[in-house]
């Protein structure tokens, strides 16, 4: 269960440092142009991150047995379909839909 | 493109804008219904969508707050999953620099992907837009994604736990992520980032309090800029 206190802490101040990160430059920064290497590094923060939080949550789901194999089929196919269409929408529907097939299939 | 005014502008970007609220509800929909069945409320559910409005840290947020990840974890991953507006806001500002700093702190709450990618794309288009006119048109682009964005959070809270025991929703969170990041997948240098960053999540999954994440995060990005660096080098 999430704490309740914690819980605003952590909104108020994502919401506070998100606000940051979008008015750093636009706000404080003016026209100064950023070092290459930052900008280098923060090119690939988000393909970096997010894979690196949903790896292990897809190769050690909790529940075990027929599910996870529907869960790494799920994910294989929402890759798959993400690098193939470039379409936001064709990855979710390839995901979801292997994730149901396989359970039903498996399970 | 005939000179743009201020009034046209901001019509032009609520246009343009207006195809994508049906990119950004689905995430707030299932926000909404994934922090419900976490346990949270109405208000703090509508709270986290209207203070951060970032679908990505707020669901990293959110999946990392239910393993009982120290707080400090949970806020420096969900603002690392979220540096990309701070390039927005940079790449922005040749264009928007100039304007009053009361229009500049609204701007930068409402920069999210689509109101950065279509302005940007605009005004890099149309050089001889007038910062008012910029302004308009970033505004414009906002003014239906925005409330869409709220609206929906509601919607998925409302909905929240009505919805059936059998529907696998802790998993709904890894297909949004992977679809988010797959289409990112444009160059060698990403890809290896990601390839990177997986390899040591997994590996290093058994250090406490999710710090691999953060280390398995930096070394993608680290990998990323290297491969990008030795690319551009290579190229004549």
């Amino acid at each position: 269960m999430i704490d309740t206190g914690n819980l605003w802490f952590i909104i108020i101040t994502l919401g506070v440092g998100s606000f940051l990160l979008r008015f750093a430059f636009i706000g404080f920064i003016g026209d100064r142009p950023l070092p290459d290497w930052l900008l280098r590094h923060l090119r690939y923060t988000a393909v970096a991150v997010l894979p690196a939080l949903v790896a292990p949550l897809v190769v050690f789901s909790d529940e075990g047995g027929s599910l996870d194999a529907a869960r790494i089929g799920a994910s294989v196919a929402t890759v798959a379909a993400g690098m193939a269409t470039k379409n936001l929408f064709a990855a979710i529907g390839a995901g979801a839909a292997t994730l149901f097939t396989l359970m039903m299939l498996i399970g | 493109m005939p000179a743009t005014t201020t009034k046209s502008a901001f019509r032009a970007g609520v246009r343009d804008g207006a195809p994508f609220m049906v990119v950004a509800a689905p995430f707030a929909l299932l926000f909404g219904v994934l922090a419900t069945e976490a346990g949270l409320n109405l208000f703090e559910v509508m709270s986290f969508s209207l203070v951060v409005i970032a679908g990505a840290a707020q669901f990293t947020a959110l999946q990392l707050m239910q393993n009982e990840t120290p707080t400090i974890i949970v806020l420096v991953s969900a603002l690392a999953v979220n540096l990309r507006v701070a390039m927005y806001s940079a790449a922005l500002t040749p264009y928007l620099g100039k304007a009053p700093l009361w229009q500049r702190a609204c701007a930068a709450y409402m920069l999210v992907d689509q109101s950065y990618a279509l302005s940007h794309a605009r005004f890099d288009a149309e050089p001889q837009m007038s910062v008012p006119a910029r302004m308009s048109y970033f505004f414009g682009t906002c003014t239906l994604l925005i409330p869409t964005w709220y609206a929906a959070s509601f919607a998925g809270a409302a909905l929240g736990t009505a919805l059936p025991p059998q529907i696998p929703l802790d998993f709904a969170l890894p297909i949004m992520f992977l679809s988010m990041v797959a289409p990112m997948m444009r160059t060698l240098p990403h890809i290896v980032a990601a390839g990177v960053a997986v390899v040591i999540s997994i590996a290093a999954a058994s250090i406490p309090y999710s710090l691999g994440l953060l280390v398995a995060g930096i070394a993608g990005m680290m990998a990323g800029a290297q491969v990008d660096l030795w690319l551009e080098r290579r190229a004549p």
